[in-house]
């Protein structure tokens, strides 16, 4: 075990897949010698020379469509975006290969390999550097999309999307990087992709949410738990395609009263998907309307409006208390 | 107009008459930063042998030339007018008139100063991140002074000075760096777009603004800024082919400072120059020292001229250099060394031009003093200004989002407004 923020987490990951499989290789703009702009590449030059980490020219599309060539030639490619804000450059490579080569291919080609890009919001950074769109890629069939929360998930979740045969999009919660430490196991630990985790056991009312926005949601459910003498389930989805339903959907049948958080857009967020499959499969189980507490439909806006703009845990509890007066 | 028909007359001879540019050496003049072969003086062979229609590649009819070198059209030259110490040229000096001599040194002076103030203001949090222009003041201020009004300047991030000439206030630039949508309003009737920091994305706008140009017979062109990290991006290749095949008036204005970050140049492209790449978008180009403010504006001048009379775009590579850091994020001592840094501190194009204008005795002493205080004055005016307009509504996120708001972003705003009365939240930070 040793003690690491999520920068340290996800480079311990990184280290492991480049040592244990030498497919694997590392390409972004400046991972190599400047280590990535937020040091998750520290030390893997280094150790793992120029053949293995891969400064590129600044082009994301070639990034992600040299990724597509290498994982033909049976490389293990893990990109790295700059920030989730320059993937749509990208874009049309994303959407046009990487999550349709396996199935055009009829199975032939798949495209097992990451593409890694800090999200979200909370560090008072530029315009663009700000924004969570996680809903474009799981509205992309073909993708997966995983969006880890604490130092300990985010290895051992990037390591299982590295090792999985199709294209992961790894969303990392900026916010989260340097935000606290957690004991992270020496050995390669894997946590399967596509299972939510009941972080939280409780029986009134379930908070779900995912990601940077884990952190005012467990909050919340301490405060309201503690203040009203209310027990409080929380689920952390960690894959948000394809979603847990059944332990979403579990979850709901025990407790009758859900809250959706997110950070990115209300419409068509994926909480949207969320409350549908909630309504699908547990209706008859329900004593309340479902709320959502999310970002609004609107431009993430720059830093000096951030703080006011992020959903908080005051505005999670105040929700949750609505959902449990219903 | 002369000007016009001087440029005209010269790319119909052919012949520059001007023995002092030369297309071998690039860099700074008498630094010998990089060499080029003198290998693109052309025509391709087919056109020769076929006539002006006949493909390149077609299956040739002639078998007597089976290979050939093809001989290519568009010019790429090299310019310098001041020399490291501030020596000038004394054939190419344009002489400028001393009103737009001392403007472009006082702007090139406020991007400085502002620049480090910003410096300062970030490390104390009254902004947030900063991208510093330092070094590259001479590229950016000198050529903006060439365009009229009416024309118009696309924005990469790089240029206060820029926005300053073209008569952003100060604030507004400020506001862009403290977190602030109102930091990318142009004013009203200021032909610019705002900062742009999806890198290269704004290129094909400018080549769009040529187009309508174009389009509407408007005797107009426009200056589009990218630094050379840019050049690698998709939208560069696409916006300069339809420059090219529309033949539109607009002026590439690249800014090599050398770095991308942590990626150097020669990490970027192996391109020999960027200046070159203009020969596989069927027009000029133009390396130049940007570090030299007369180079700047000459070399701007002919290209926005050449715009003007139909002579469609121009690559313009100005060689400088990013003397600070990428960002006040960036720790550059983790890719470049402290003495390439110093090497190009030599040539700061501030010392370099206050020489010059010193010798032509536009300047003195006192007068150096004076406009140093004026725009320390000015910085701090604006700084002021910031920090009285910084208290903005959070609830301004919502109403620019539409040209009306429909139902559905209404209520949104009305349950922010009810969490933020809940949660008192102060306003801004
Ligand atoms: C599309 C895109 N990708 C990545 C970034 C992150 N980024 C910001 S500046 C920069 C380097 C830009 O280099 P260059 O074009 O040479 O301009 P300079 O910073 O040197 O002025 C990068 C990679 C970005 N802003 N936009
Ligand atoms: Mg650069």
């Amino acid at each position: 075990m040793a003690l690491m923020n999520m920068v340290g987490a996800i480079n311990r990951a990184l280290d492991d897949a480049l040592r244990d499989d030498d497919k694997v290789v590392l390409l972004g703009q400046d991972i190599g010698q400047d280590e990535g702009v937020f040091r998750v590449t520290a030390d893997l030059l280094a150790r793992y020379g120029d053949k293995r980490v891969l400064d590129t020219p600044l082009a994301e599309g070639a990034i992600v469509g040299g990724a597509v060539g290498l994982a033909l030639y049976g490389l293990k490619p893990v990109s790295e975006m700059q920030f989730s804000g320059f993937a749509y450059q990208a874009y049309h490579q994303i959407e046009q290969h990487v999550a349709r080569f396996r199935n055009r291919t009829r199975g032939r080609f798949g495209m097992s390999m990451v593409i890694r890009m800090p999200y979200g919001g909370g560090i008072r950074a530029v315009e663009h550097h700000s924004e969570s769109r996680e809903t474009i890629y799981a509205h992309t069939p073909g993708l997966k999309m995983v969006i880890p929360s604490t130092p300990r998930n985010a290895r051992a979740l990037l390591l299982a999307s590295i090792y999985d045969p199709d294209p992961v999009i790894f969303y990392e919660p900026k916010a989260v990087y340097r935000a606290f430490k957690e004991e992270v196991p020496d050995d390669p630990e894997q946590m399967p992709i596509g299972k939510a985790e009941v972080v939280r056991e409780g029986r009134d009312l379930t908070l779900i949410s995912y990601g940077a926005m884990m952190r005012p949601t467990l909050e919340a459910a301490e405060d309201v738990a503690d203040a009203d003498g209310v027990s409080i389930e929380v689920v952390d989805l960690l894959t948000v395609s394809p979603l847990d339903t059944a332990t979403i959907t579990d979850s709901v049948a025990k407790t009758g009263r859900a809250v959706m958080i997110h950070e990115g857009p209300r419409t068509c967020g994926i909480g949207a998907e969320v409350v549908a499959r909630i309504v699908e499969k547990s209706l008859m189980h329900l004593e309340a309307p479902i709320r959502r507490v999310t970002g609004y439909d609107v431009q993430f806006p720059y830093f000096a409006r951030e703080r006011a703009f992020l959903p908080n845990a005051d505005r999670i509890a105040h929700a949750a208390r609505e959902v449990l007066a219903f | 107009m002369i000007l016009n028909r001087l440029e005209n007359s010269r790319r119909k001879g052919g012949q520059r008459s001007n023995v002092h540019r030369n297309q071998t050496s690039c860099g700074v003049r008498g630094q010998g930063l990089r060499e080029w072969p003198n290998s693109l003086t052309m025509v391709p062979c087919c056109q020769v042998l076929h006539g002006k229609n006949w493909p390149v590649g077609f299956p040739q009819k002639d078998f007597s030339v089976p290979r050939k070198r093809i001989k290519i059209k568009q010019k790429v030259e090299y310019l310098s007018i001041l020399d490291g110490d501030g020596h000038v040229d004394a054939a190419l000096d344009p002489k400028l008139d001393g009103d737009l001599s001392l403007h472009i040194y006082r702007l090139m002076l406020s991007a400085r100063l502002l620049d480090e103030r910003c410096i300062k203001m970030q490390r104390q949090g009254r902004i947030g991140t900063y991208g510093p222009c330092r070094g590259q003041e001479a590229c950016h201020c000198a050529a903006t002074v060439v365009m009229k009004p009416e024309d118009w300047v696309v924005h990469a991030f790089r240029e206060p000075g820029s926005f300053y000439h073209r008569g952003w206030p100060l604030e507004t630039v400020l506001k862009f760096w403290g977190g602030y949508e109102e930091g990318c309003r142009p004013p009203d009737g200021v032909n610019d777009t705002p900062i742009a920091v999806p890198i290269a994305s704004q290129i094909p706008h400018a080549m769009g603004i040529a187009w309508g140009m174009k389009l509407r017979g408007d005797n107009r062109a426009v200056l589009c800024y990218c630094g050379d990290g840019g050049t690698s991006e998709g939208d560069f290749h696409e916006a300069l082919n339809f420059a090219g095949v529309y033949n539109l008036p607009v002026v590439f204005f690249i800014q090599n400072n050398q770095w991308a970050i942590s990626i150097p140049r020669e990490a970027q492209t192996a391109s020999e120059t960027i200046a070159q790449k203009c020969v596989a978008y069927g027009f000029d180009g133009l390396q130049l020292d940007g570090n030299d403010p007369l180079a700047v504006y000459v070399g701007t001048k002919e290209a926005v001229d050449r715009a003007k009379s139909d002579g469609g775009p121009t690559l313009i590579e100005a060689v400088t250099y990013r003397l600070g850091v990428h960002t006040t994020a960036d720790d550059p001592t983790k890719y470049r060394s402290d003495e390439e840094v110093k090497r190009w501190e030599k040539l700061d194009p501030i010392p370099r031009f206050q020489k010059y204008l010193l010798n032509r005795k536009l300047l003195d002493k006192k007068l150096v003093d004076e406009i140093e205080k004026d725009v320390l004055k000015e910085v701090a005016d604006a700084v002021d200004r910031y920090e009285a307009s910084r208290d903005v509504d959070p609830l301004e996120c919502f109403p620019h989002t539409y040209a009306e708001l429909p139902d559905e972003l209404i209520e949104q705003k009305e349950e922010f407004r009810a969490a933020l009365e809940r949660e008192n939240v102060g306003m801004g930070h």
